[in-house]
């Protein structure tokens, strides 16, 4: 696997859109990329599955989960004038969205629109940030426009398109956790080729950033073993503490926390040494706020280990990452399905 | 339509104020075979005099920006993260969670945040403040950022233009690009009197640019075309929306900087009205423009602002109506015909 074509994954994945519970956009672009891998199908809820390697009779199952979902919004109201009134899904920071561009997932297609914002020449310096409710999407449409091409659930998404940056560096909005999808599909690819002794399972979670219902639902269902999820962290920079953070272009962050099976993690260490995939280590005290949570403890419980993909800029339409710390998290993904016994 | 296209092309130029070469460039290339003599000045303002077919009885000048507002790169950290200042009105509002272009090469860059999972109620309700702000180019350190970008390179905002149903039009830089786009089209089209047009440099930092060209023209009347704010939100009361997407070009009676002539300002709202032109006024005192250079240096003009309402003013993504752009150009033909005559 080429750093080209993890590139090339993350644009495609990027591109399409999926707010929680609506990520049917999302989900059709995986199919696409799975279905060479597998059969893949979708539970209940939207998450995508696919098993990408059989196994021999009685081997361990693998499963290997990241979510497919990315934080939006949604239209809760049409306003005078054509405006839409909308509520989050997932955690914004609502001081950024002042003269963002986004677009607007109607019945009948796709419209681009702007956050309201206050211009300088009718500010004081003291304004405050608005809450959610009170913000407003203008889509430039007349109301009669507006009526006839939007309806409360629709659902909105940031805008920001696919740049490359210095570094490998990946410039897009809902990286979290488009990055986590593309390394599951390429640690997939790579194990089909090396046709391991344990069973392997994809999933894709849908709603994460809401609740993780998907994950979890489809993890009781498939009942892995053991499963490694990927997940973003946290990168460097913006005053974020050395301590809550990972290093962006420092490898893939083996984590570990209660949730996370010591095992696991200890064994992803190893591999990460021997095979010198380039690794770095984050240790929490609570919850993970991965699907490593609810994941953990679903059925008779599954071993998890987890791995994050630093990302800098959470939640935002500019999140960054590095193209190379998603191959690691790829690769150690790859070597570990290769070495259960 | 040409105008509208020559505006998109206009918006996508990047030039913050001191750094409008690329418009300039675009623009001398459009009014090649339009114009009967043009002059950069020291300051780099573009002015071009073009030939009606009458002489005119008082000098009239038409004055449109080429400036735009933006960020100036001032330090770079050991980190590779680079400080910056803002150049011309940008609240920190618009300014975090943005995609810049930076420098000559149009490095891309971010002005990345913390990320909410990690900020305090108490940081929620105020909005960060730009000293405290940087800009991401993706590089590992000093040594690297120092390869692509420098201190004093210009970062400007990212808007794609975007036509948003029948009417509407979201872009970056409409003020003043479409501003200059209205010139421009005028340039391109006849004249029954001579003219001026100036575009100038330096609007959003003081209209500096403005003030020489005052100094060096000295027109009887100038007419600065501009963009203004519109506040017409439904969640803003019906006297705090200065003016109105859709309803038609702004003539101003008075902002911070100017007061305009009376007489003036009921002249071109008799020629709109006659015109049947819907036009509006800007109800409240709020910004300025290059009037107020007009209006006080050398021994004064008469001066008129003709704005298009737009909202969102000084932020990436714009919102401006075609309608309100056809409206404005047709007025600004007829006082290209009307009041040279005197």
């Amino acid at each position: 696997m080429e750093l080209q074509q993890i590139i090339a994954m993350t644009k495609r994945l990027c591109e399409a859109p999926g707010t929680s519970g609506r990520e049917d956009g999302a989900a059709a672009v995986a199919e696409e990329l799975l279905a060479p891998l597998g059969t893949v199908t979708r539970n209940p809820l939207g998450s995508v599955l696919c098993c990408v390697n059989e196994g021999e009779p009685g081997a361990p199952h693998l499963m290997l989960e990241a979510h497919l979902d990315q934080i939006g919004m949604v239209v809760t109201r049409l306003e005078k004038g054509g405006f839409l009134r909308v509520a989050n899904v997932g955690g914004l920071d609502c001081r950024l969205l002042p003269a963002s561009p986004v677009t607007v997932h109607g019945q009948g297609g796709r419209y681009p629109g702007v956050i309201a914002s206050t211009p300088p020449h009718l500010c004081d310096g003291k304004e405050k940030p608005l809450k959610i409710e009170d913000i407003l999407v203008d889509t430039g449409l007349s109301q009669e426009e507006a009526e006839a091409a939007f309806a409360p659930g629709d659902p909105v998404t940031l805008d920001g398109g696919f740049t490359m940056m210095a570094n490998n560096m990946m410039l897009s909005p809902c990286q979290d956790d488009r990055v986590g999808c593309v390394a599951v599909i390429a640690a997939a690819g790579m194990i089909q080729e090396a046709k391991p002794r344990c069973r392997v399972t994809v999933c894709l979670s849908a709603q994460e950033e809401t609740s993780g219902f998907g994950a979890g639902t489809a993890a009781f269902s498939l009942a892995p073993d053991m499963a490694i999820l990927v997940d973003v962290s946290f990168g460097d920079g913006f005053g974020v503490k050395d301590h809550e953070c990972g290093k962006m272009n420092g490898g893939t962050e083996i984590d570990l926390a209660p949730a996370v099976s010591r095992r696991m993690f200890d064994r992803l260490r190893k591999i990460a040494k021997e095979k010198e995939i380039p690794w770095q280590t984050h240790i929490m005290g609570g919850r993970t706020g991965t699907d490593t949570d609810i994941v953990a403890s679903s059925g008779r419980g599954v071993r998890c280990g987890l791995l994050s993909i630093p990302l800098r800029s959470m939640h935002t339409a500019v999140e960054t990452v590095c193209a190379r710390d998603v191959l690691s998290t790829a690769r150690l993904m790859a070597e570990f399905a290769k070495e259960v016994e | 339509m040409e105008l509208l296209r020559q505006m998109k092309e206009l918006t996508q130029l990047r030039g913050i104020s001191g750094c409008e070469d690329q418009v300039r460039e675009y623009l001398i290339q459009r009014i090649a075979g339009h114009c009967d003599s043009y002059e950069v000045d020291n300051m780099g303002n573009l002015i071009v005099h073009k030939k009606g077919k009458r002489a005119p009885e008082k000098k009239v000048l038409f004055s449109a920006h080429m400036d735009e507002v933006g960020f100036i790169i001032t330090h770079i950290t050991p980190e590779g993260m680079l400080h910056f200042e803002t150049v011309g009105g940008v609240t920190p509002a618009v300014t975090a969670g943005r995609p810049v272009l930076v420098g000559e090469q149009a490095i891309p860059g971010v002005i990345g945040t913390r990320p909410v999972h990690l900020i305090t109620e108490e940081e929620r309700k105020e909005y960060a403040k730009i000293e405290d702000m940087r800009i991401d180019i993706g590089a590992k350190d000093k040594a690297e950022a120092e390869k692509l970008v420098s201190p004093g390179d210009q970062a400007t905002f990212i808007g794609p233009w975007k036509e948003l149903g029948e009417n509407s039009i979201l872009a970056r830089a409409i003020d003043d690009r479409a501003g200059c786009a209205l010139l421009l089209g005028m340039l391109q089209g006849e004249l029954e009197y001579d003219c001026t047009f100036a575009f100038v440099v330096q609007e959003e930092t003081g209209c500096a640019g403005s003030k020489a060209v005052a100094f060096s023209q000295r027109p009887d009347i100038a007419v600065t075309v501009e963009s203004t704010t519109a506040g017409d939100l439904p969640t803003a009361p019906d006297g705090r929306q200065v003016c109105r997407v859709g309803a038609g070009p702004v003539i101003s009676f008075m902002d911070k900087g100017t007061i305009y002539p009376w007489d003036l300002y009921q002249k071109a709202v008799k020629i709109a009205e006659d015109a049947g032109i819907p036009w509006q006024t800007k109800e409240g005192v709020f910004g300025g423009n290059d009037a107020r250079s007009y209006v006080s240096s050398a021994g004064g003009a008469k001066v008129l602002a003709v704005s298009l309402p737009v909202r969102y003013l000084h932020s990436a993504n714009t919102l401006v109506n075609k309608a309100d752009i056809h409206h404005a150009r047709q007025l600004l033909d007829l006082l290209a015909k009307e009041l040279p005559r005197g």
